[in-house]
C-alpha cells in the first residue's frame, strides 16, 4: 500500500499499481491552532489552500509553498517540496516541529530533529514510503496582508538571470523565473524574472488591483473537455513565448499582487493538464551544484530548444544553501529547471536520456516528485543517501517510482 | 452568531455543516457516540474560529437521554437557536427483510428517535418564539423501493412527522427543514460504489446551511434529486411492482 494525498505529483511516487491505495485525504482535520505564536497542527490530509484560507486573515502564512495550493501537508513533506523562497527557507521539512507516523504494524512514532530524528530525516522527502504521516505540526510565518509588492523584470540571457538572480537573493524573498524554451541562438536563455516580498502593514493601498479584497472566495475556470490532441506544440510555444517575453513594455514592471496569483497561478485553471490531451504530458525537474551551473543549465536548454521540443512551463530558480533535512529531499544549493513536456512517445524519451547525461554529468538529481521516467542509475546516483533510507521503508508500502528506481539496472 | 446543538455530529454531513457554522464563529454543542471522533471533530473546529464547542457523548437511542441533551446544549450555549439532526445507520435491507427485532431497531434508530428529539426542540424553540430545527431525511423516504424500504420508511415518518411539524411551528416562529439528500459520499456509503448521482458532503452542507439561513423547507441535495423523486413518485403502482429500483 501506499498514501495518497491529493494526487498532485505528477508521475508515479503517489501510485502503486497492483497495490492499494490509501486516501490521506480523508485526514482532513485542524488539531490545533495558534493565532499568537503561529504554530498549527492537523491531519496529514488538510490541504494546504484550507490552511491558508484559516490563517491568512489571521495575518499568517505557509513558511513555505510549492506552486499549487492543493496538495495536503502529507504530500509536501513526503516530498519535501520548495517554493520560491528556497533561498532564504529551504524547504517545507525544514518548518515541521514534529509529526506522527504510523506504520502498518499499528505502531505510532512522533519524529522531529530532536524526537526519533533518523525516523524524522527518513520521512521527509521520504515519498510515502515510510508510512502514514498522520498528523504534523508546522510553523507558519507572519504577514500583514494578503498581497505581495512584485517586480517582473526582462532578461536576455543566462548570464543576465544568474546576475539578476545574486543580486536578488538578499533583498527578495520570493524569486523565480520564467524562462523561453522555445529558441536557439540568440534568443535561448531569454526570459522573465519574477521577484517578491510579502507588502508591509503600511502599504500603497491605490496600488492593489480591483477586485481583489482579502475574501475567501477563490474564482477558478475549468478545462472543461479534454482535446484530441495536445494544444501545446512547437508553433502554438514560439508564438506564446515571445508574445509572453514581449507582455510588459517595460523592462522592469512593479505591481502589487494578491498571494494566489503570485503563489498560484495555474491553480486558476482548474484541470489544466487537459490542455496536453489525451496523451498527456511529462515533467522534468532537475537541480545542478552551483559550480556546474551556468554550463548545465545552457546545455540542457540547448538539447531541449535544438530537439525542436520547447517546454511549454519553463521555470529557473536558484536554491539556498541551507540543507533540506530529509535523507531523499531534492533540493540541493545550486541551479534547478523545471519543465514539462506534452507526451511525443519514443522522441521525447530520448530527449529525456540527453537531459539525463547532462545532469549526471553536472553531478545534479531529478525530482520524484515530478517524475514518470527516470531509471535506477539517475536516481541511485542522485541520491546517494537512498542505502541509508531503505531500512526505514514500511515492508509492506510500496509505490510504481520505488520499483522503477529500484530495479537493476 | 448562532448556537446550535448538532445530533449525530460525527457524520460526515453534520462535520461538513459544523465546519461552515465553526469559520463563521458560531456556537457549537456536539453529540454523538464516539468519544474520540467527537473529542477531534471539537479541536478542529475550534482551530476553525467556533467561538465555543461543547460535547457530549449521546446515543439517540436513550429516549430519556434527550432531555437531558437538549438542557445541557442550552447551559452550555447559555441559548440555543438551532437544532441540526443528522444521526443515522444505513439499514442492511437483507437482513432487515429477516430478521424483524432488528428492522424495528433501525426503525427506532432512523425514525422514533427523530421523532422524540424533534418534540422536545420544537417545544423549546416554540416557548421562546425563534429558532430552526433541520432534520436529515432522505430521498429514500420519498417512496418505499424493494432495495431499502426499511430505512426509506423510518426516513418516511421522519418527513411527514417533519412536514406537520413545520406547518404548526411555523405560526409560532420556528422553522423546520426537511433535508433530503440523495447519494452522498460519506463513511456510511464507504461500501458503496459511486457513480455521477454521487455528492460530496460539503456540497450537500452548503445546501442545508443555506436553507437554515435563508429559508427554504424540503431541501433536496443536491438539487436535481427533486426531479429524479418526482418520476419516481409518479411510476404508476401497477408498472412499479414491475421493475426493481
Amino acid at each position: 500500500m501506499l498514501p495518497f494525498g491529493n494526487g498532485r505529483s505528477y508521475g508515479d511516487s503517489n501510485l502503486n499499481p497492483g497495490g492499494a491505495l490509501l486516501q490521506g485525504g480523508h485526514l482532513d482535520r485542524f488539531i490545533a491552532f495558534d493565532p499568537a505564536t503561529g504554530v498549527l497542527c492537523c491531519e496529514g490530509g488538510v490541504l494546504l489552500s484550507t490552511i491558508l484560507q484559516l490563517v491568512v486573515p489571521q495575518g499568517w502564512f505557509l513558511p513555505v509553498t510549492p506552486g499549487t495550493q492543493f496538495v495536503t501537508v502529507g504530500g509536501a513533506i513526503a516530498n519535501d517540496v520548495h517554493g520560491k523562497n528556497h533561498h532564504v527557507a529551504a524547504s517545507f521539512g525544514n518548518h515541521v516541529r514534529q509529526l506522527e507516523l504510523l506504520r502498518s504494524d499499528g505502531s505510532r512514532r512522533i519524529c522531529s530533529v530532536s524526537e526519533n530524528a533518523d525516523w524524522f530525516a527518513a520521512t521527509v522527502g521520504g515519498l510515502g514510503l515510510t508510512g502514514l504521516i498522520t498528523w504534523a505540526e508546522i510553523q507558519l510565518k507572519r504577514i500583514a496582508n494578503p498581497y505581495l509588492d512584485t517586480e517582473s523584470i526582462r532578461f536576455h540571457s543566462l548570464e543576465e538571470f544568474f546576475e539578476l538572480s545574486t543580486a536578488s537573493e538578499k533583498d527578495y524573498e520570493y524569486t523565480v523565473s520564467w524562462i523561453d524554451c522555445a529558441f536557439t541562438g540568440k534568443r535561448l536563455g531569454r526570459g522573465l524574472f519574477n521577484r517578491g516580498n510579502h507588502a508591509p502593514a503600511v502599504m500603497d493601498t491605490s496600488a492593489v488591483p480591483p477586485g481583489l479584497p482579502g475574501g475567501v472566495a477563490v474564482h477558478s475556470r475549468k478545462v472543461p473537455i479534454t482535446p484530441p490532441v495536445s494544444l501545446i506544440n512547437m508553433l502554438s510555444l514560439k508564438s506564446f513565448n515571445t508574445l509572453y517575453f514581449n507582455k510588459q513594455s517595460a523592462d522592469v514592471v512593479r505591481s502589487v499582487q494578491h498571494y494566489r496569483p503570485f503563489f498560484y497561478p495555474l491553480d486558476a485553471l482548474l484541470e489544466w493538464n487537459r490542455i496536453y490531451g489525451p496523451k498527456g504530458f511529462y515533467q522534468y525537474q532537475c537541480v545542478v551544484p552551483p559550480y556546474r551551473a551556468l554550463p548545465a543549465t545552457r546545455a540542457l536548454l540547448e538539447a531541449i530548444a535544438g530537439g525542436g521540443m520547447g517546454s511549454f512551463l519553463a521555470v529557473l530558480k536558484q536554491f539556498g544553501t541551507q540543507p533540506s533535512l530529509g535523507m531523499l529531499s531534492f533540493p540541493e544549493p545550486g541551479t534547478t529547471l523545471a519543465l514539462d513536456f506534452p507526451n511525443q512517445g519514443p522522441k521525447l524519451h530520448a530527449l529525456f536520456a540527453q537531459l539525463d547525461r547532462i545532469v549526471l554529468d553536472a553531478g545534479g538529481r531529478l525530482y520524484p516528485a515530478k517524475d514518470g521516467r527516470m531509471g535506477a542509475t539517475i536516481f541511485k546516483a542522485g541520491y546517494p543517501r537512498w542505502t541509508e533510507f531503505t531500512p526505514y521503508i514500511d515492508p509492506r508500502f510500496s509505490s510504481g517510482f520505488w520499483r522503477r528506481v529500484m530495479e537493476s539496472s | 452568531m448562532r448556537k446550535i446543538l448538532i445530533v449525530g455530529a460525527t457524520s460526515a454531513m453534520a462535520e461538513a455543516c459544523a465546519r461552515a457554522w465553526a469559520q463563521r464563529g458560531d456556537q457549537l454543542y456536539l453529540a454523538a457516540r464516539n468519544a474520540l471522533q467527537l473529542q477531534s471533530i471539537a479541536d478542529d473546529l475550534k482551530a476553525r474560529g467556533a467561538q465555543k464547542v461543547g460535547t457530549k457523548v449521546f446515543d439517540a437511542n436513550l429516549l430519556e437521554q434527550h432531555a437531558v441533551l437538549l438542557a445541557d446544549a442550552t447551559r452550555f450555549m447559555d441559548g440555543l437557536d438551532t437544532v441540526l439532526i443528522a444521526h443515522g445507520t444505513l439499514s442492511d435491507q437483507e437482513r432487515a427483510q429477516q430478521d424483524v427485532a432488528y428492522a424495528l431497531g433501525e426503525i427506532a434508530t432512523n425514525g422514533t428517535s427523530v421523532v422524540s428529539l424533534m418534540t422536545l426542540a420544537g417545544e423549546q424553540l416554540a416557548a421562546q418564539g425563534r429558532g430552526a430545527i433541520a432534520v436529515i431525511s432522505s430521498v429514500a423516504g420519498d417512496r418505499g423501493r424493494q432495495s431499502n424500504y426499511v430505512y426509506g420508511s423510518a426516513k418516511a415518518l421522519v418527513s411527514a412527522f417533519a412536514s406537520g411539524l413545520r406547518q404548526r411551528l411555523a405560526k409560532r416562529g420556528v422553522h423546520v427543514i426537511t433535508v433530503k439528500p440523495g447519494f452522498v459520499d460519506t463513511p456510511m456509503t464507504a461500501h458503496l460504489k459511486k457513480g455521477a448521482l454521487w455528492a460530496k458532503p460539503e456540497q450537500v452542507a452548503r445546501d442545508i446551511t443555506r436553507a437554515i439561513d435563508k429559508g427554504g423547507n424540503i431541501v433536496y441535495t443536491p438539487g436535481f434529486w427533486r426531479l429524479i423523486m418526482l418520476i419516481i413518485k409518479h411510476i404508476p403502482e401497477f408498472v412499479f411492482v414491475k421493475i426493481a429500483l
